[in-house]
């Protein structure tokens, strides 16, 4: 990387960092770092597409809102990153991968030295190979062995034991046999094993790491549209900028255009229109007048409102919201996923185990250095790994496969969690439909469609964006129009060739959704739909094939909804509100019903929450995305049916992996109790038995083919 | 024993060569962007 070439010491650069969610290939790279670093103030951009951010060295003078607005003359929308919220994480997983490449070095040269043990190398050169084994081991082992031994600890001091508990025993006591047996000069150290044995294991840590990492990468901070400040008018009429926190009830504030509700109040003064999407979901701008009671999230699409504070902070309905999916997400972090289950039976058996093994060959007087090699091979052979390396493995595959298919998955207990759903609930509007308006442009000619497109692009209207989408859809030309005004409520005027222009509010009340293009006299009317998604009805087709039935749980009106019903014939339930939402899952859940979540308003955040899975579309709210366990990107409706089949397909190769391990140790175990298998034999026969369960997962990679 | 002396440094600092050279990769943020190195070939240089 270039160093920004010469830095002024008086000012010290800042570094601000942004989501990109649009960004998506080279071109996007390359043009957000070449067209960034020219605008005046910014010294340098750096895009990182897997984390679907870009880093901006700029002069501090800049804030995070002129950065947002250089971005979106790229034409790429962007939203600030909060402070920290995946740090740790991605700490962690360097640790991890520190650790592997450390136990990966030390595995490697350790083999080398052990190698020349077994081919027979003795006397003087034997003692000088293991006291060399012991020098790289002892380092090694402390430094990649600490994400075990910390776990193992944690667990013991809460009186409990997990899977890391015989790991730890079993290598710390290898380590000590083999020192004891270097410094003694006896003829077997174990080094080896243990340092294989770790290598194994972190590897399967670091896998389960990486795919938790990946995929919340893509997923942006909770509440992040929500208005962060507002401007306060003072009694005098004097005006300053207040931090969301800082606000009180009764305070009167200025909403401008385009700016997002900072709390909860009612309209004062001036009429606008309001963009609820993050509230309700629905896409259909509200209007609002004086008297109106308004909600934090919303933005104001319109002209500027005056509206005086009734909830602020914690109190207004978005917090509310919040809070309930704070709550109902506690639920699902109870939780046991199935190694964790699977090792609560195992730990204690194999722990049992080596102690009466080396129990039983004290008694049977076979002296203590025996006993203890033949308690080590047992701990090392029943060493867990379908559980540290196949779960994780099996999991890393399948969302890799369904990655690929257009669906995130946030972690491997969700995938577990889908597997078990048995029924599935869908939101209406962005869930089954696309949740956007779509203009129907058959009935324009290419003139008309040019001079729509060049009003409807100024305008931050839903109604106006679906408009110029659809256009720039088919190529259209913006024809020049000047002289544009919007005025809130009523549309947007301007001039071309001289004749007046507008897109205004259709004549005459009606629900459809439609604008009227008006041209000097002539009049086109602009029909707006909220289409199905395409393959709505083979998605919906296919999750019942896979025994989840589907129900629509919407908080739009009841008319809509039910005909959306009639039309896929599904039950539904409408006019839902989102503790109506939330009850209808826990009832659901006292059936003894595993319900699957299919939403992405905020109103359908604590449902989401809730829900045993959670499927979100990738369009939903930053909150809901959040909540849900899965994203799935695009049109088509069919990931989250796919999501469901792979995950079962996943749970199939899970359980196949600890069948095998248990014959494996069925067959191991008895003749390690024996005492014919020595600790290096039992770290190959487990390094085998790890390769076999990895590549059993490794056929999860075709299972998301269509 | 006498090769020994010498092939046995070799072999460790050429592992540790590989360690060094991994850990110094990380540190240096090539695994940070896996999907964008992949990417960013593509990208057309501009003549300066």
């Amino acid at each position: 990387m270039n160093a920004p070439a010469a830095i002024e010491a008086e000012h010290p650069l800042a570094t601000t960092r942004l989501t990109v969610p649009g960004m998506k290939c080279a071109g996007c790279i390359g043009k957000i770092e070449r067209e960034l670093a020219k605008v005046p103030g910014i010294a340098s951009a750096r895009a990182n597409l897997t984390a679907k951010r870009v880093a901006i060295t700029h002069d501090p003078a800049l804030d995070e809102g002129a950065l947002a607005a250089a971005l979106l003359a790229l034409g790429f929308e962007s939203q600030p990153v909060a402070d920290n919220p995946l740090g740790d994480e991605s700490k962690e997983r360097k640790r991890l991968n520190r650790a592997l490449g450390v136990a990966g070095f030390g595995m490697m040269n350790i083999m080398l030295l052990s190698v020349s043990v077994w081919s027979g190398a003795d006397g003087a050169t034997r003692g000088l190979f293991h006291w060399l084994s012991a020098l790289i081991a002892l380092p090694v082992i402390a430094y990649a062995g600490r994400p075990f031994f910390d776990s193992a600890w944690m667990a013991l001091s809460h009186k409990r034991t997990n899977m890391d508990v015989p790991i730890s025993i079993g290598v710390i006591l290898a380590t000590c046999m083999s020192l004891y047996e270097t410094v003694t000069g006896g003829e077997h150290a174990f080094f080896d094993s243990a340092v294989m044995l770790l290598f194994f294991l972190l590897a399967g840590r670091a896998l389960d790491a990486e795919m938790r990492t990946r995929t919340r990468a893509g997923i942006g901070a909770l509440l992040g549209r929500m208005g962060k400040s507002a401007t306060v008018i003072a009694p005098d009429g004097t005006t300053r900028r207040v931090a969301a926190k800082d606000l009180e009830p009764g305070m009167l504030v200025l909403v401008a255009a385009g700016e997002a509700l900072a709390a909860d109040g009612e309209v004062v003064e001036g009429t606008s229109a309001l963009d609820n999407a993050m509230l309700t979901g629905e896409s259909a701008p509200e209007p609002v007048g004086p008297g109106a009671a308004v909600h934090a999230g919303a933005i104001n699409l319109g002209s500027p409102l005056r509206v005086r504070l009734t909830h602020v902070a914690e109190d207004t309905a978005l917090a509310e919201i919040a809070r309930a999916m704070d709550e109902a997400g506690q639920s699902r972090s109870h939780y046991v996923r199935i190694a964790d289950r699977a090792s609560r039976l195992y730990a204690p058996v194999v722990h049992s185990l080596a102690a009466l093994a080396f129990a039983g060959w004290m008694i049977a007087g076979a002296g203590w250095h025996t006993s203890l090699t033949i308690a080590i091979a047992v701990l090392i052979i029943t060493c867990p790994c379908a559980m540290g390396l196949a779960v994780p493995a099996a999991q890393v595959v399948a969302s890799g496969a369904l990655m690929r298919r257009g669906l995130l998955v946030k972690d491997g207990s969700a995938l577990e969690r889908l597997a078990e759903c048995d029924v599935a609930l869908l939101d209406k509007t962005g869930t089954l439909t696309l949740g956007e308006p779509r203009a129907d442009l058959a009935g324009l000619g290419a003139e008309e469609r040019s001079i729509a497109l060049a009003l409807a692009q100024t305008s931050r209207h839903p109604l106006s964006r679906g408009l110029a989408a659809a256009a720039l859809r088919e190529g259209v030309v913006p024809a020049v129009v000047v002289d544009i005004r919007e005025q809130s409520g009523t549309g947007l005027t301007g001039r071309w060739n001289g004749l007046p222009v507008a897109l205004q509010r259709p004549e005459g009340t009606s629900d459809a959704l439609a604008t009227t293009l008006r041209i000097g006299e002539t009049r086109h009317t602009i029909a707006f739909a909220d289409p199905l998604r395409p393959d709505a009805v083979e998605a919906l087709a296919a999750l019942a094939a896979e025994g989840l039935p589907a129900s629509i749980l919407s908080g739009d009106r009841a008319a809509p909804v039910a005909a959306m019903a009639a039309r896929l014939g599904l039950p539904a339930q409408g006019e839902a509100s989102p503790q109506a939402k939330l009850a209808a899952l826990e009832a659901l859940k006292a059936q003894g019903r595993r319900p699957l979540m299919v939403g992405d308003g905020l109103n359908d955040g604590p449902a989401l929450a809730a829900a045993h899975a959670s499927i979100a579309p990738g369009t939903a709210s930053d909150a809901s995305q959040q909540a849900a366990d899965a994203v799935f990107i695009g049109e088509a409706l069919m990931p989250v049916a796919l999501a469901v089949r792979v995950a079962k397909a996943t749970m199939r190769i899970v359980r196949q992996n600890f069948g095998f391990s248990i014959v494996y140790n069925f067959l191991a175990v008895p003749l390690a109790l024996m005492g014919l298998v020595t600790p290096l034999v039992a770290a190959i026969a487990m390094s085998v038995s790890s390769l076999v369960v990895v590549a059993n997962s490794l056929r999860l990679a075709r299972s998301a083919r269509p | 024993m006498t090769g020994l002396a010498i092939l046995i440094p070799i072999a460790l600092g050429m592992g540790l060569l590989g360690l060094v050279a991994f850990l110094w990769s990380m540190r240096d943020g090539q695994y940070d962007d896996m999907d964008g190195a992949a990417s960013r070939i593509l990208i057309e240089e501009e003549e300066l």
